[in-house]
């Protein structure tokens, strides 16, 4: 299995917006193989229709997208619904819970639709809430907690399935910067124990804590370089948040 | 996911807005409650009238004598005697499309027993009267062919005659009574027959032997018969019973072509019928101001499961960017417009059971509650939910992820 995690080639997205072809990503060409990897890009870059390409949310107009090797660029909506379900992970900057659901019932979802029975579906969920660090909160609705939790349970998630992939969508983009540091704390863990994590982003502040960034313009990839992390440490409660070293 | 977990996820989603999901419900439910309280009191009012039909006697035909007119005044049927005792034996052996015939005379009168009296009905007959009737003894016997002959003075008394003069539960054969002041002697009391479509007490009677009855209670005429004539037609073709009794007895008069007949037939199996239509008609009525409460609940279903969709546009999202299939989504909000409706039918089915019941103890109207409309209204309700949810299920799994993901 030497083939990478995801790799995409030539990939084209164009939309029709009225009489205007936009072209959304322009021969694309990206393989991703672990890392904590975020996608920058000011908006209309081009980053969210490549983070809805490599989730399987969407189909490149033109070029193959090989996941795990495998082409799902040209698969239907049944077989992309069962690799999103099986493969990725997804954490949206707006958490997207279930409102009147508890955490664990939220966890549970992605196994629901995989259809793991209900004893084993409990046990993944509370395991995955321990992960994120709520394991004293399973059974807290979404109201009930505050927006870092909230994005913990999504984080449990996009984790319980034991899926390669995590998709990120501006993940921090709702929460102060205290707890988005805690965020990407957790996801810094996440990443060193295996995880390949895609994040996109557009706070320069948050791809500091990637191990590898690939800017965005146009459609095109502007720039792809490996960096050295920045490492999440959570300030002491006293001290100002936000500040990093 | 299995069919119970759908099922599962939809009772979740419905939990979640108890308020809105109960007010859904309610369209079915006044829908359902509706259909089972107005075919259950449409059924009790057919039921009652077949029931009474029945006590009267199947395939009756009634043959009654003509009318008499003096100097432009008419007199009505019966008021002139036309039949004779002749006619009634010619209709029994000379037309093989009457199964039994026998004569009823009629007359009112007091009758005493030693300690009570009692105004009632005297009827005059013959034993087949019983048959035409289907009308059994609870004690004793019935009239015999000798009590006519012989002219006994012997009476069969109806339950609440019996109950008048002997009290309730008393055993009257064997008995005097005095009829017109005449003494008999009871030799049954005919089994309880209940009220007639038109609420006469069939039971508030007492009949003697037709011999009898001309000596002792009616005198006159003995050549003609001075009632009426009932007759069982020998199958449910009524019809041709009264076609071929009219012909014979336009014969026996020697009536000329043109000529009106000197008698008159009621077909009591087509008054019957006709009662009925009457109340089928009401109950199909009912039942299409049901169907329409159906409609209109269904369509508040849509209603809701439309502006369900939209509001949770973002968690269908969600649940597809987590791995939904398609028709997952849809067999989701089908099940919550079918679990809405099925319910909405389930509680309407008892409301509906609740409100007929309570109609019908409170105006006394009698009640059918058929098991066999109960379940159509259910299966129709979760029909109703299907047919309905069907739409926008479908718009629900139709949504596109990525624009369900970011709808505000």
């Amino acid at each position: 299995m030497n083939a990478p995690l995801i790799h995409l080639e030539k990939v084209c997205k164009t939309y029709r917006m009225g009489e205007e072809v936009v072209h959304a990503l322009q021969d694309v060409t990206l393989d991703i193989n672990g890392g904590l990897v975020a996608i920058m890009g000011a908006s209309g870059s081009g980053k969210s229709t490549m983070m809805n390409v490599i989730g399987c949310l969407d189909r490149p107009s033109s070029g193959s997208y090989f996941l795990e090797g495998q082409d799902v660029s040209k698969m239907g909506h049944n077989a992309l619904a069962d690799i999103r379900n099986r493969t990725i992970g997804f954490v949206f900057q707006s958490f997207h819970l279930l409102s009147r659901t508890s955490a664990i019932e939220n966890v549970e979802l992605p196994l629901v639709y995989a259809g793991v029975s209900g004893k084993e579906r409990k046990r993944r969920a509370e395991e995955a809430l321990k992960r994120v660090g709520l394991g004293a909160r399973i059974h807290h609705h979404p109201n009930q907690l505050s927006g870092g939790q909230q994005q913990r349970v999504a984080i449990a998630r996009a984790i319980v399935s034991k899926s390669k992939l995590l998709m990120a969508d501006e993940p921090t983009g709702n929460l102060d910067s205290r707890t988005s540091i805690e965020i990407m704390a957790l996801f810094q863990e996440l990443w060193r124990e295996g995880m390949t994590i895609v994040l996109v982003t557009h706070e320069p502040d948050i791809a500091a804590f990637a191990s590898r960034v690939v800017v965005m313009k146009d459609g095109e990839v502007l720039t792809d370089r490996e960096q050295e992390p920045v490492v999440a440490v959570v300030p002491p409660p006293a001290s100002r948040p936000g500040v990093m070293t | 996911m299995n069919p119970f977990q759908t099922f599962r996820v939809a009772l979740r989603a419905l939990l979640r807005n108890k308020m809105r999901s109960f007010l859904t419900c309610l369209g079915m439910i006044i829908g359902v409650s509706a259909v089972i309280a107005m075919v259950a009191i449409g059924e009790g009012a057919k039921a009652r009238v077949e029931e009474a039909f029945a006590a009267m006697g199947t395939n009756l035909l009634i043959v009654m004598a003509g009318s008499s007119s003096m100097g432009g005044v008419q007199g009505g049927s019966g008021s002139q005697p036309t039949l004779t005792w002749e006619d009634l034996k010619a209709i029994q052996s000379e037309v093989s499309s009457v199964k039994y015939a026998a004569p009823q005379l009629r007359s009112n009168g007091q009758v005493m027993s030693e300690e009570q009296n009692w105004g009632t009905q005297i009827y005059g007959t013959t034993p087949e009267y019983f048959k035409i009737r289907s009308w059994a003894v609870s004690s004793g016997s019935l009239l015999t062919q000798s009590d006519g002959d012989t002219g006994a003075k012997v009476a069969v008394l109806g339950q609440t005659v019996a109950d008048k003069l002997f009290g309730v539960g008393s055993s009257p054969v064997g008995q005097n009574i005095r009829i017109k002041n005449i003494p008999f002697t009871v030799v049954g009391v005919l089994a309880k027959k209940g009220q007639s479509a038109m609420g006469q007490d069939y039971d508030d009677a007492l009949f003697i032997p037709v011999s009898t009855f001309g000596s002792k209670i009616q005198g006159g005429l003995k050549k003609y018969l001075s009632g009426s004539i009932m007759v069982q037609a020998a199958t449910s073709d009524t019809a041709r019973t009264q076609a071929d009794v009219t012909a014979l007895l336009r014969d026996r008069h020697r009536l000329a072509d043109g000529i009106d007949d000197d008698f008159s037939i009621r077909n009591l199996a087509e008054i019957a019928s006709a009662q009925q239509e009457g109340t089928k008609t009401m109950t199909s009525l009912l039942a299409a101001v049901a169907a329409v409460s159906l409609l209109v609940g269904g369509i508040g279903i849509m209603n809701i499961m439309l502006v369900s969709v939209t509001e949770r546009t973002r968690e269908i999202g969600l649940r597809m960017a987590i791995g939904a299939r398609r028709y997952q989504i849809m067999a989701q909000f089908l099940v919550e417009s079918l679990t809405l409706a099925f319910f909405g039918g389930l509680i309407g089915v008892a409301v509906g059971v609740g409100t007929a019941t309570w109609l019908s103890s409170s105006f006394g109207w009698s009640l059918l509650i058929r098991p066999d409309v109960v379940a159509i209204s259910v299966v129709f309700s979760a029909l109703t939910g299907v047919i309905f949810g069907l739409y926008p299920a479908r718009k629900a799994s139709r949504l596109d992820p990525i624009d369900a993901l970011r709808y505000e």
